[in-house]
């Protein structure tokens, strides 16, 4: 996970911890734990009686986050103080808020705030050694900068396949080809596949398992899970899947066109206009519940995985905080166990980035669909430069899926040129 | 008021003095003076009280001067006018020009993402971003132990050893010590070790313990101890490092120096590279420079003005036309159901905008939308993603929005013109034209005219169609993030970053304030304009 800064320091640091024994040094004595007088002691029940913690949360996880808070209050002595703000706000006022010392000990936050935080320089590391392996690696990937950890997940989300079982059976198909088949012989040869472009703005992230799926990752990431600015989507890999996009855009077999935005797409698929969308948890029609659903990973249309970007909620520690020892208390010791996660997700029902409650919730067929689909995604790039990539992004993938340009490897190559050139 | 008894005499041939200061007495009209500037004077402490406790120096000197100011203004019988001045100042010091003056101190700075705090705190957020635990470091059951003021770690090691260590003694090993049975050490002979209870009890030897490294031996590159929790420790390794005289941050792996730009905001290599955390300091006019030289803004922000002139301009025209147009023609007293047929008129613009902006969103789409379907024939015409029908389509929704306000108004002006002038016109041998442009519409323009001026100023900054309808789409190639149908004040929306990615506080402050030059500009010259019509 880290990355890998001098390493084998710790190795000889190691060593240099048992030269400085080496002198005349006796192990220490381990006090009988019978003779402990209670376990209570031993572990170090703290007091924080008047120290206050404060915590920005948006309404959705406000109750959550009491109950949770309130065990702590119970067993430290310390007040923590709630605070609920609009989800869109907290980026912004965490980082106005934090310099001036008016922010919060913590604040829930999206995961790809990140880079706009470190280069604020608003948020704090944490530590979560003796727990990270309870958490789904996409999710610790995410807030992972540079090679540190600058936050507690416990959600993820992502996009997946989604199928209605009642027009097309409920066995999801494997490969981009099969489920077009799938749709064609339903007889949905106009629109076999919905594919979400945000109206005429192009939509990146929702056709991004297709992109992945030839190879063509928009940055690539090092070996610790961080993205490097290098932009990985050029060559053959991305020209091939421009030509994709071309192939299914207008001047193609129509499949893609511009005129899906969020209402459009929810509409076509929930009346049965088509079979097929690549959409997330939060379209109206999981919740009306009267249609028959299969949720898969999105098939792959070139070869390789289809990898969606996983978005990851979870907590950020303020770099001005003045009780960050509270603060990790609260935050390892509270917030990572399983009963506050489970709260969590019983508040706002996301997938859950802790791992055993992941496989927990899976035994509903729709989450294990998506809990699935973001385990073989990527964490969306919280760098700074993804700010360069959404526009020249998004334009290319209208201007091929619009078919307004008959070059499209040529199209594809330009807007990277342009991104590396913006990037610099 | 008057009913005082002090002032029953008046001399005749003074003139008449004003209540307040003829009045001399203590009545009823006193107490209630003197209760409401207790309120007053209640409310002032309460707001110095708080600006002390937050340490807020610059409003704590501002309320108490209103305050005394207050004071001295109700309390003597000199300052009349004040007395009924004085809260509109105020009013007007506090919501519009402490405002204005924040915006512009803002606009010369380069306040934004990556420039949010002071220098001091971007050198903490650096040395936190560097230091990276090592990375087979093991977590070492921790106790906090103290001598006197000096503050240690004391660490239990893989095969049970204590070592103890301070800020400026590298860990050692020492004898005697007592372990629980978590590793955990709870007696260490020659020092008192803090509980946890303790520690967490008080504040300031949190941020200590916080602060605290405790170097692992006497080489520096091994790292050194540090905790988070209190309650274990690991190794970690700093790999930046900061030299506070001369400003300079230097890189341990590639002996790279990083000096404290003033200029930027930024610690900047000599090979211009940058850390990423900056602070914010004044930049000069770089914003409005920047404004028309970069490469990346110049254009599309021309090409946003230019709109954003056009945009309202026509607006104002187009609807002011065709509200004039139907005004006058449901104005004949010939047509019948007259009342029935302008509240239908009224009716878009009894919706709110941003409803009826998302609608025409929807029926404007290309492939699904009616408009396409039910007027053209299902012709395949991009309204929004075409740059110059997306501009049509905008200035169409805005009118079909306002030409309402503008039917109602001119109604009611139309209604008011002298019906003798009229009357008088026709005799004198007057066509329907003629009347029209010599008569109604100067008469009109005088009343509408100020109108006309405000109804420019909100399309100048009429956010939420474009916002609603476009979002300031299609794109503007290149990476401005500005698109074909953005106004100004959309685009400084995006750079401000409130909806995401990147802010620009200080840019977005200069652009404010050329916005507001432009408004102010043309607001005047068309007032002065008005009043030459005023004449006729």
């Amino acid at each position: 996970m880290r990355k890998q800064i001098g390493m084998g320091a710790a190795v000889v640091a190691t060593a240099a911890l048992l030269a400085a024994c080496s002198s005349d040094p006796e192990p220490a004595e381990t006090t009988d734990s019978s003779a402990e007088p209670t376990t209570e002691e031993s572990t170090g029940a703290i007091d924080a009686s008047g120290q206050t913690l404060t915590i920005w949360t948006d309404a959705e996880r406000q109750d959550a986050i009491q109950t949770v808070a309130d065990t702590f209050e119970a067993e430290t002595g310390a007040t923590v103080e709630i605070v609920q703000k609009n989800f869109e706000d907290l980026r912004n006022d965490f980082i106005a808020q934090v310099p001036t010392g008016e922010g919060p000990d913590i604040t829930v936050g999206a995961h790809d705030w990140l880079g706009a935080l470190v280069e604020a320089g608003v948020v704090n590391t944490v530590d979560l050694a003796g727990v990270e392996d309870d958490f789904e690696e996409v999710a610790v990937d995410a807030f992972t900068y540079d090679g540190q950890l600058y936050g507690l997940p416990y959600a993820t989300e992502a996009i997946a396949l989604i199928q209605n079982a009642d027009l097309v059976g409920d066995t999801a198909p494997t490969t981009w080809d099969e489920m077009i088949e799938m749709s064609v012989e339903a007889g949905f040869e106009d629109r076999p596949f919905i594919l979400f472009t945000n109206g005429t703005s192009g939509d990146g992230y929702s056709a991004y398992p297709l992109q992945t799926s030839f190879g063509a990752p928009v940055f690539v990431q090092d070996e610790s899970g961080s993205y490097t600015s290098e932009v990985g989507m050029g060559g053959e890999a991305g020209e091939a899947f421009a030509q994709f996009l071309y192939d299914n855009g207008q001047a193609g077999t129509g499949y893609f066109s511009d005129t899906i935005d969020y209402d459009t797409s929810s509409e076509l698929f929930a009346s049965g206009e088509s079979p097929f969308i690549l959409q997330g948890p939060w379209m109206p029609f999981f919740d009306a519940g009267d249609m028959n659903l299969v949720v898969s990973p999105m098939v792959s249309a070139g070869g390789e995985t289809a990898a969606p970007f996983v978005g990851v909620q979870g907590f950020y520690v303020s770099a001005q905080s003045q009780n960050t020892l509270l603060a990790n208390d609260f935050l390892t010791n509270y917030m990572a166990t399983e009963d506050a996660q489970r709260a969590l997700y019983e508040a706002d029902p996301r997938l859950p980035a802790l791992t055993a409650l992941a496989e927990e919730f899976s035994s509903d067929p729709i989450t294990a669909g998506f809990v699935e689909s973001a385990s073989q995604g990527v964490p969306m790039p919280s760098i700074p430069e993804m700010g360069n990539v959404w526009d020249l992004w998004n334009a290319a993938e209208i201007q091929l899926i619009t078919g307004t340009s008959d070059d499209p490897a040529g199209t594809w190559s330009a807007m990277v040129e342009e991104l590396e050139a913006s990037i610099g | 008021m008057a009913n005082n008894d002090a002032v029953t005499v008046k001399e005749p041939q003074a003139p008449q003095e004003s209540h307040a200061r003829r009045w001399r007495g203590l009545g009823w009209g006193f107490i209630a003076k003197l209760l409401m500037m207790a309120l007053v004077n209640a409310l002032g402490l309460a707001i110095i009280f708080s600006a002390v406790n937050a340490e807020a120096w610059a409003i704590l000197a501002a309320s108490a001067a209103l305050l005394i100011a207050a004071n001295i203004i109700y309390f003597s019988k000199r300052t009349l006018p004040l007395k009924y001045l004085f809260p509109g100042l105020i009013f007007l010091a506090i919501f519009q020009l402490f405002t204005l003056a924040y915006t512009g101190y803002v606009a010369f700075t380069n306040y934004g993402t990556g420039h949010a705090g002071s220098q001091q705190q971007a050198v903490e957020a650096t040395l936190i971003q560097n230091e990276r635990r090592a990375d087979d470091s093991p977590t070492y059951p921790l106790a906090i132990v103290r001598d006197g003021d000096t503050l240690g770690f004391a660490v239990t090691d893989d095969d049970g050893f204590v070592l103890v260590g301070t800020e400026e003694a590298e860990l050692s090993a020492v004898d005697g010590a007592v372990i629980d049975d978590r590793q955990v050490p709870t007696e260490v002979p020659g020092w008192t070790v803090v509980t946890r209870a303790e520690l967490f009890a008080d504040a300031n030897l949190q941020n200590e313990v916080i602060d605290l490294r405790v170097a692992v031996s006497d080489d520096a590159e091994d790292g050194s101890l540090r905790t988070r929790d209190g309650s274990t420790a690991a190794i970690y390794q700093s790999s930046m490092d900061w030299d506070d005289e001369a400003q300079t941050f230097t890189d341990k792996e590639t002996g790279t120096v990083y000096y404290a730009d003033q200029e930027v905001g930024n610690f900047v290599a000599e090979d211009g590279s940058r850390l990423p955390t900056g602070w914010y300091v004044t930049v000069g006019f770089d914003n409005f420079v920047r404004a028309v030289t970069d490469q990346n803004l110049a254009g599309p922000l021309l090409k946003v003005t230019a709109w954003t002139f056009a945009f309202a301009i026509l607006t104002v025209l187009t609807s002011f036309g065709l509200g004039l147009l139907f005004a006058l023609i449901y104005n004949d007293p010939r047509i019948r159901g007259r009342k029935w047929m302008r509240t239908v008129f009224i009716l878009p613009y009894a919706f709110p905008a941003f409803m009826s902006a998302l609608l025409w969103r929807g029926m404007l789409n290309r492939e699904f939308g009616i408009i396409n379907d039910w007027f053209f024939f299902g012709a395949d015409i991009n309204w929004l993603g075409d740059p110059w029908l997306a501009k049509f389509a905008i200035l169409w929704v805005n009118l079909w929005l306002s030409y309402p306000y503008w039917f109602l108004v001119c109604t009611g002006a139309l209604q008011a013109l002298p019906s003798e002038t009229m009357e008088a016109s026709k005799i004198d041998g007057a066509g329907r034209w003629r009347q029209f442009r010599s008569i109604t519409l100067p008469l009109l323009l005088v009343s509408t005219a100020p109108l006309a001026i405000s109804s420019f100023a909100f399309n100048f900054n009429n956010f939420t169609i474009i916002y609603m309808l476009t979002e300031g789409g299609p794109p503007f190639a290149g990476t401005s993030g500005l698109g074909s149908t953005d106004i100004l004040i959309s685009a400084i929306y995006n750079i401000s970053g409130v909806s995401g990615g990147s802010a620009d506080y200080g840019l977005a402050s200069a652009l404010s304030i050329i916005v507001f030059i432009f408004v102010g500009i043309i607001s005047a010259i068309a007032f002065r304009q008005t009043r030459k019509l005023e004449e006729i």
